[in-house]
């Protein structure tokens, strides 16, 4: 292959509220059977390229446990692997990762060792299906120093979270606006860039030697009139899930038969690591409707436009609606959660309720002792 | 030095002829079960949990299935720098190249295999049974015992026990007897095919039988132990054991899955059966679905209706069907309007829109009466069937079927249709 894949995985958000409180967004469970990172990691095995290295730092041990073996991506090979880096004391550096270019450089051998011309350079917690070889060709065809994916969005959208471009007719980025108070223009970047590996370590070395530690701000921005950085369009699914309200959002996305038949039925698929659960089973008095099960779950109770992940337990006369219930939760008999996300592990007294407002979801953290099976 | 204390040899070679259609392109150990997995994963996973890393699986009839479901292992953590899983197919050799002729002469004929790892006992198991048990336990009561042979037993409800092979064991569970499918049975502890051998008595008796044609344990190498005088016990069995080579036995431990409370529990977190899972995303139920007293599979999508069923991962269950008491296996793809009471349907079926499966009146089969006689629809793998047509109770269907199979649209009940390369 020709290209090296890094994961930019370090990132905690608070506005993730309490679900970042015990892992990296990367690693927050997604649409029932995933972890965010598994679409990047897919995406990196199913473009073919075989060394990536993902970088970690805020509570990585959840995500560090779902890495713990390379084989669900297929990496883990004699030629290339899965490399997990996380921030280490040397004999030159002594901080965390201050910043994403940081990051880079101080990992710099992993770039200088590597000998793949090309560097694709994506973040944890989006979901969405893209071969990066189309970008790397468009990369190719454009003499680009950089490649940004970017995707036009809505205009209704809030995109003040995200980096925003103009480009000229060519596609080459003519302005760069990174999370700006108002937002501008509806064209936003995705976080994956496609830059010669040793382009790359020439603007990580001058941004070190300058103290700068931001890839998005001291590197695409700052060099935008300076080097030819263009963005490649995507045009098919694509969501971040770094904030609650996202989250939520791109989590219901996949009740629609569009977004599942891209993600689930069409080649390539998406990876996981496999936890050898049981089929899902309903018990009489299960009425689930316009929802996703995942395995290992037992449903006793009425479940309606939601979302079940791995291991869920939903008692007797239960109802759950328009709500996302983490993997391993159990929910005891009569109990109401409308509107919630419900963290992993949890477990809810029977004839509790929770609700929250459809705009704002309501993030349930019950830690009761449980008394199963 | 390479040392095992303890190997399975698995015997998945069989074709389950009993399974009717279902086995007619898979052999019976790689047949779908419970929704997502394979007979053979239930002695597997008891493998690897009772610490038994090294496994030969010996395989013959159909074995492309088997071969791609076990690979390296992996799934079973049976992927391992010593021993593993070892797929172990008949091969040609210098002279008197054979197949496997009985399982003792499958055994037999890999011998090299087994004494590569210097085994002191071997563990014999069969795959086509659905159980959860710990052989170490087995080989420590082997051990106490100061044994040559351990056969596990079961006791059976004494008015069925004339269907099964019967130990009859002294004070110390020692077996003084056996009676093969005996009329008036004297003991109703029922062999379950599961044999723990010290290797020199395996060794010695394989040799010594080696010309015997058909070789077998049950026939030949159990009573050639016990007529030398070696030391034979029963260890009794009590737990969940379910022989799955009827169809009728294959439907019910099936459904027995869909229990409020299954006696043999997949969900409890010790002992896993393990199996590979390539299907990853959850199932879908849509906002028309019923889905009740059932199991389904991971990927699968419903917007029909599902009851006393199991389904298996990457189904699709069409708007407005109906599928009841039935099995549907992976991959399959049940057209809206289509109704199925008492099925099972095999992997990648095609089910046209408003077919009809299990209507009428029970007869008994014109095809095969000894096969199929428990009142159920049986589909083969990759079989189609056409939009809109009837069928009855108690058949079989397998291959490609188009409307002029079904005269008046309708195959009756207790018929078949078995297309290119059907077996009986």
């Amino acid at each position: 292959m020709r290209a090296i894949g890094i994961v930019l995985a370090g990132g905690n958000s608070k506005r993730m509220r309490e679900l970042s409180n015990k892992r990296a967004i990367s690693a927050m469970p997604v649409v029932g059977s995933y972890r965010s990172i598994d679409f990047v990691l897919s995406n990196m095995t199913n473009s073919h390229i075989q060394n990536v290295a993902v970088f970690t730092q805020y509570n990585s041990r959840s995500l560090n446990e779902h890495l713990s073996s390379s084989k669900w991506w297929d990496f883990g090979r004699k030629q290339g692997g899965l490399y997990v880096f996380t921030p280490t004391i040397t004999a030159e550096n002594s901080d965390w990762y201050r910043g994403t270019a940081d990051a880079l450089y101080q990992n710099l051998t992993f770039l200088k060792n590597s000998h793949e011309p090309y560097v694709v350079i994506a973040s944890g917690d989006c979901i969405y299906k893209l071969d990066y070889n189309k970008v790397l060709e468009y990369h190719i065809e454009k003499k680009a120093d950089i490649t940004v994916v970017c995707k036009d969005m809505s205009p209704d959208e809030d995109l003040t979270r995200f980096g925003q471009v103009v480009t000229n007719d060519d596609g080459r980025i003519v302005e760069f606006e990174e999370k700006p108070m108002v937002s501008s223009a509806s064209t936003i970047s995705c976080g994956i860039y496609v830059i010669r590996r040793r382009q790359l370590i020439e603007l990580i070395e001058r941004c070190a030697a300058e103290d700068r530690v931001d890839f998005v701000r001291d590197i695409l921005v700052r060099y935008k009139d300076l080097k030819r950085i263009y963005a490649y369009k995507m045009d098919t699914y694509w969501s971040n899930i770094a904030s609650v309200e996202s989250y939520y959002k791109a989590n219901m996305d996949f009740l629609k038969p569009e977004v599942r038949n891209f993600f689930f039925k069409q080649y390539p698929d998406i990876y996981s690591k496999v936890d050898d659960l049981p089929p899902a089973k309903y018990n009489p008095g299960a009425a689930v409707k316009n929802s996703l099960i995942s395995s290992g779950s037992i449903i006793n109770g009425i479940v309606e436009n939601s979302i079940l992940f791995k291991k869920a337990y939903v008692g007797n006369n239960c109802v759950i609606k328009n709500s996302i219930i983490l993997n391993d939760v159990y929910i005891g008999d009569n109990t109401v959660i409308e509107n919630c996300i419900v963290e992993s592990r949890d477990t809810i007294r029977a004839n509790t309720t929770y609700i929250g407002a459809p705009d704002d979801v309501k993030i349930v953290v019950e830690k009761n002792e449980r008394y199963t099976l | 030095m390479i040392k095992k204390e303890m190997i399975a040899m698995l015997l998945a070679g069989g074709q389950g002829s009993r399974l009717g259609v279902l086995t007619q392109k898979v052999a019976k150990p790689a047949v779908s079960f419970g929704g997502k997995y394979r007979i053979i994963d239930f002695p597997l996973s008891n493998c690897i949990n009772s610490g038994v890393d090294t496994v030969g699986v010996l395989t013959q009839y159909q074995p492309l299935r088997l071969n791609t479901h076990i690979g390296i292992g992996i799934p079973w953590d049976l992927d391992r720098n010593v021993g593993g899983v070892t797929i172990l197919p008949p091969y040609e050799r210098s002279k008197g190249s054979d197949w496997y002729t009985g399982t003792a002469n499958a055994i037999f004929q890999n011998l090299e295999y087994m004494e590569t790892y210097n085994p002191d006992y071997v563990l014999i198991l069969s795959g086509d049974h659905i159980y959860k048990m710990d052989y170490e336990v087995m080989l420590e009561y082997h051990k106490a015992n100061n044994a040559d042979v351990t056969i596990a037993a079961m006791p059976v409800p004494i008015e069925e026990a004339s269907r099964f092979g019967i130990v009859i064991t002294d004070e110390n569970n020692r077996i003084t007897e056996f009676e093969e499918k005996p009329a008036n049975p004297r003991s109703n502890l029922a062999s379950m095919g599961i044999y723990i051998f010290s290797w020199p008595a395996l060794k010695e008796a394989l040799v010594s039988l080696s010309e015997v044609p058909g070789c077998d344990f049950g026939k030949h190498i159990i009573p050639y132990c016990h007529g030398k005088g070696e030391r034979i016990f029963a260890y009794e069995y009590n737990g969940y054991w379910k022989d799955v080579g009827t169809l009728g036995s294959y439907w019910e431990a099936n459904m027995e899955l869909i229990d409020i409370i299954p006696e043999f529990n997949l969900y409890e977190e010790y002992w896993k059966i393990y199996t590979k899972s390539d299907i990853i995303p959850p199932q879908y139920i849509a906002s028309n679905a019923v889905v009740e007293r059932s199991i389904i599979g991971e990927g699968t999508e419903i917007y029909g209706a599902v009851k006393n069923s199991v389904i298996g991962a990457g189904v699709t269950i069409g708007e407005g069907a109906v599928v009841q008491d039935s099995i549907i296996m992976r991959d399959c793809v049940i057209g809206p309007g289509v109704v199925i009471d008492r099925a099972i349907v095999a992997e990648d079926t095609r089910v046209g829109a408003g077919a009809q499966l299990g209507v009428g009146e029970f007869a008994s089969s014109t095809y095969d009466p000894k096969v199929y006689q428990f009142d159920l629809v049986t589909v083969g793998e990759h079989s189609v069937i056409p939009e809109n047509v009837k069928v009855g109770r108690n058949t079989a269907i397998s291959g490609e079927t188009s409307a002029e199979d079904y005269p008046d649209g309708l195959l009756a009940s207790g018929d078949s249709i078995v297309k290119a390369g059907g077996v009986k």
